[in-house]
Parts: C-alpha cells; structure tokens; sequence
C-alpha cells in the first residue's frame, strides 16, 4: 500500500511544472508522499547560537530528507524547551509523532546545546544529549542532532553532517571562470577549492573526506588533479595524450580509478596513487568511462557505448569481462551506487529528456524516475543512500538539487554561482 | 615580404581559387557524387610541394575551402557528414603542402546526457576528422586531438539550433 502511494508520489512528481521548481526562496518540494512522513515538531531552541538557529537548520534537514514532516512554527501553542514543559497531550492533539526541544547555553567562546527527543505517543523522552563546540560550528551541532534524530527515529545513519562539492561557472567566452567549491550538505558554509578560467569537472571525495580528485582544463587538455583540502597543495596525477577523466577514489583511498584515452581510446584505469602505477579495467573500442567503486572495493561500475549507446556495466576491480547492468532508457550514464550496491542511480535519457532514475536491484531492478527536468545530470549519492544530489536545467542555468531516493522530497539548494554542476556528496564525517 | 613575391603570392592565390571553383562546380554538374579528395591527391602536387598551386599560410584566409574549419555532426553521431568531404580533402592537402603545419582537432558535443561520456564522443568526433585528413593524405604527426565535450559551447541555449551548433569539431592552426 505504501509503496503503491510511493510510486503514485514519484509519478506526481513528474507532472509538477516547471515553473513551480523554478521559484525564490527555494522551497521544500514535498511531492504527494506527506502522509508516510513522520510529524515532528522541532521546538526553537531556549538562547542563541548567533546567527544560526538551530531548530531551524535541523527542521530543514529533517525535511529534505522525505522521511520527517515538521510542524510550522506557527502552529505551535506551546514552545517547550525543558522536559517539565513538555505536555504530551498538546502534541498528540497536534497530532504529532515526535518532538524535539533544547537549549542554547553559552559556555565562553564554546556553546553548550543540550537536546531531548520525545516519542509523544509513548510519552517517553528516547534521545538527550548535550553537545560542547566552537561558537562558530552552531551549523555543525545543529546537523549532528538531524543526524541523530534521524538515526533513532528510523534506524538509519544520518547524513547531514555531511560536506558537498560542485563546480560554479560564470561568463561567457574568454571571462568564463570556474570555481570547485565545498559546502555542507544543506549548501551553508561554501568555500572555493580550485578557482580557474578553464572547465573544471568530476570531483571526487576521498573516502576521508580531507582530498578532492577532480578534472582541470587548465593545461590547454583534460588532466587529472588530487587537492588536499587542509594544506591547500595538489598534485598532478594523470595528463596523459588524450582524455584525463572521472578520478574515483576507491573505498580505502590507496587507488584512484579514471578513465584514460592514451591508447587512443577511453578506457577504465585504476592508479596505485602510491606508486602511480596503472592497470587497465576495460579493454573495448567503445567508450568506457565515469568508473564508480563498490563499497568492498572488489567491483568497478562503469559507463560504456559497447552495446551501441551508454550502459551502466560492472566488471572486477581486478578487471575481466563485464556484465551490462541496465537496459531500461535508451541512454544510462554517470551512476552512482549505494554502499550495499543495491540501489544504481544514473541520470537517464529518454528521447530529449535527460533525469535522474534509481535501479533498486533489491527489487527486482524495479526504476523509479527521481526528478522532473529534461537536463537532470550527475547524481550521487549521500553515505546513508537515503537521498541524492544532481544538477538540473533551469531558466538557461544549472542549479543543484538533493532529492529523497524514494522521490517524495526535493529541494533546490541554495548556493551562489551563475551555473551550479557536477556535485558529488562527500563521506561521512569524522567526529572532532 | 618584397614586391617581387607579390605576384608569385597572387598566383598562387589564383590557382588555389581556381581549383576549388573547379572542384565546386563539377559537384554540381555532376549527378553521381564527386569524390572531391582527387584533385589534391594527384602526383605533381605531393612530389613538388613548391609548385604553383600550393597552398601557403596566406591560404588560410584567402581560400575559402581552408576558411572552413568547423565539422558539424549528428545527435550522439561521430561519423563525418559528406558535406564536409571538400573541406577535409583541402586541409589535408594544406598539411601535405605545409609539412611544418600543426592543428590541433578540438571535439565538441552539445550539452545533453553525462559530461564525462561527453568527453568520449568529443574526443571520437576529433578521431573521425584526423582520419579523413589522413585518408586524404595528411600525417598525423601534424594532428593533435583534444576533447573539450560540453565544456565550451559555442551557443548556450537548450535546442536543437544550439545543440546542432556546439556538436562541432574545430580545427585549428597551432602552426601554420
């Protein structure tokens, strides 16, 4: 039933015109499924954190996941912020599931933020914590309690604390200026990585989340780059004859995978970033590229136009035949697997259209169409899987947007750039 | 450059012009379809590279097959439209005239589907303009191949007109 609702969800979904997606302030789109939803109430916090207001920054993660639908803050008759406040009966009136209270309290330069999680039909509190941290990583505290009523409520890993990188583009012909940027999840805190006049593309996230692999034009050809994001050196990894591209580091983070064109064709390589030595994955005259690793790291998921158009195909780390995984869509590239393989994202063509659709292999490689454009590219996923980033078309400019992997919730995420691409979701992060 | 090179270059620049009209108007008089590479492979002109006839740097503005240096193609295609035979056979001879010459082949696509795929087609559709310049008896020591994909369009809209004008392959002089 409910996933019949879902699919009904995720076909809506496709029909909301464009005109809608393309209005300011950017909204949450929460597309039909608001009934399988879980209400939460997230209460303003008690004090400041500066700027940042905390429920705030956790409703909104609450939100774009698709899983919670959080109570407006007009609607709240009453504004606890300690457990003695807290009347459950007023919250099952507002028919509510869960609520969620705290406290700012300024501790020097540090901020103490002190949290409870109530579950309003047991009349329990089921999460409190207090959290100590710089002032100025409010952000940072506000995501890590999204990522843990996230965690308790469903079970699964949040991942808001999470950063993001994608490339800016602005001007035309010789003022063109591209810029690698990185910014939490939500798409607050953007800083620039790399700036350059020439086509910057394919970042890729080391599995720490501390380097960045990504394609310059700034050689005058294609060639790959690893930027170390605290010392801000980089290296030169690949600027062979040919197409240097898509760098994938692999889940351990001693190899990278890209594609190279040196023997006068695209083919998948892995580098030992040790000893820089190569080995070649594909071996055909079609065009190979845009290779994805398995969390296990034994299997290399790839694009490939062996078959006439681009596929997604898989085949050994270690290299050997390869298996084409997709035949549904004329056109399936740039995937994007979740950590137990079972989900592929690609961005999906279909005549003129170009969107992103999820293979569920769980699910007898059941598609769902994930987003509404006609030039939706480059999804990836976030470490839990539970939603994706990809760019779309809008109005001549590209835009980011994350969405729900089960497509209930999308939001176009508010970062600066005349033309917004390429993003790629960073790893878990460490805790300081 | 001295006076007496003056006419010698307008010579040359007559001939050249006169060759290419030649080769213009047989295709349209002709009903089955010309092959448009043979004139410029004939015996003298690869033998004696400094005959009359010979294209020199100046041809590149002046003749107006050399002037030509953008290939268009097809959705998703790689394959060299018959339109752009003539254009292929002359810079070819351009090269074999002009061994000294270097172009660089700058492979384009427009801006649907994945970049990185992108990247592949743009590089193939350079790879198909080589191997017509050295089917027409270019070197490919003189052709280097590089692929932007979508990364420089030449025009920025979402359609078909747009889309049509960034699936291109440049070719350009990096010594003449």
């Amino acid at each position: 039933m409910t996933r019949t609702l879902r699919r009904l969800a995720a076909l809506v979904l496709l029909f909301i015109p464009l005109a809608v997606l393309a209005q300011e302030p950017p909204q949450i789109d929460v597309i039909g499924g608001q009934a399988a939803a879980l209400p939460i109430a997230v209460v303003p916090f008690a004090g400041s954190a500066g700027e940042t207001d905390i429920a705030k920054v956790v409703a909104a993660d609450l939100d774009r996941s698709g899983q919670f639908r959080t109570l407006p803050q007009t609607d709240m008759v009453e504004r606890p912020t300690t457990s003695a406040e807290v009347s459950y009966p007023t919250w099952r009136t507002l028919r509510q599931d869960y609520l969620l209270i705290g406290r700012v309290i300024p501790d020097g330069a540090q901020l103490r933020v002190e949290y409870e999680l109530f579950d309003v039909a047991k009349q329990t509190r089921v999460l409190g914590e207090a959290k100590i941290a710089p002032a100025a990583a409010a952000r940072d505290v506000a995501h890590q309690i999204a990522d843990a009523v996230y965690e308790k409520v469903l079970g699964v890993r949040g991942a808001f604390w999470t950063r993001i990188a994608y490339v800016t583009a602005s001007g035309t012909g010789n003022n063109r200026h591209y810029e690698l940027m990185v910014a939490d999840s939500d798409g607050f805190n953007a800083q620039s990585v790399v700036s350059s006049p020439q086509p910057l593309l394919s970042p890729s996230w080391s599995p720490d989340g501390k380097r960045l692999a990504y394609v310059s034009f700034d050689r005058g050809n294609s060639s790959i780059y690893i930027q170390n994001l605290s010392s801000s050196g980089r290296e030169l990894i690949a600027s062979f004859r040919g197409i240097n591209g898509a760098p994938a580091f692999s889940p351990d983070g001693s190899k990278l995978a890209m594609t190279l064109s040196r023997s006068g064709n695209p083919e998948v390589y892995v580098m030992d970033l040790g000893s820089k030595q190569l080995r070649q994955i594909t071996n055909h005259f079609g065009i190979d590229t845009e290779p994805v690793w398995s969390a296990d790291g034994s299997t290399i998921y790839f694009t490939s136009d062996r078959g006439g158009r681009p596929q997604i195909y898989q085949a050994s780390a270690g290299g050997g035949g390869a298996t084409r995984l997709t035949f549904q869509g004329s056109y399936n590239a740039r995937a994007t697997v979740s950590a137990d393989g079972k989900k592929i994202a690609t961005a999906q063509g279909n005549g003129n259209a170009y969107r992103i659709a999820l293979m569920d292999r769980a699910l007898g490689n059941r598609w769902t169409t994930l987003s509404p454009g006609n030039l939706d590219e480059s999804p990836s996923f976030a470490p839990n899987a539970s939603m994706l980033l990809y760019a779309a078309k809008e109005g001549g400019r590209s835009v980011l947007y994350t969405v729900s992997a089960d497509g209930r919730a999308r939001l176009r995420l508010n970062v600066g750039g005349a033309n917004v691409q390429e993003p790629a979701w960073g790893p878990y992060r460490q805790k300081r | 450059m001295n006076a007496s090179a003056t006419p010698k270059f307008a010579k040359v620049l007559l001939i050249s012009m006169m060759v290419v009209a030649a080769a213009a108007c047989s295709k349209k008089v002709k009903e089955t379809p010309p092959p448009p590479a043979e004139p410029t492979t004939t015996q003298p002109v690869t033998e004696q590279p400094t005959t009359p006839g010979a294209y020199t740097p100046e041809s590149l503005d002046t003749d107006a097959c050399l002037r030509q240096r953008v290939v268009y193609f097809d959705f998703d295609q790689d394959a060299l439209r018959p339109e752009f035979q003539a254009a292929m056979a002359c810079h070819a001879k351009y090269l074999r005239d002009r061994p000294s010459a270097r172009m660089s082949l700058e492979g384009n696509t427009d801006e649907r589907g994945s970049r990185e795929y992108n990247l592949g087609l743009g590089e193939r559709r350079g790879n198909a303009v080589s191997s017509a310049l050295q089917a027409n008896g270019g070197s490919g020591s003189q052709i280097t191949v590089v692929s932007y994909g979508e990364e420089r369009p030449t025009c920025n809209d979402s359609n078909e007109d747009c889309w049509a004008k960034n699936r291109r392959v440049e070719i350009v002089y990096t010594a003449k």
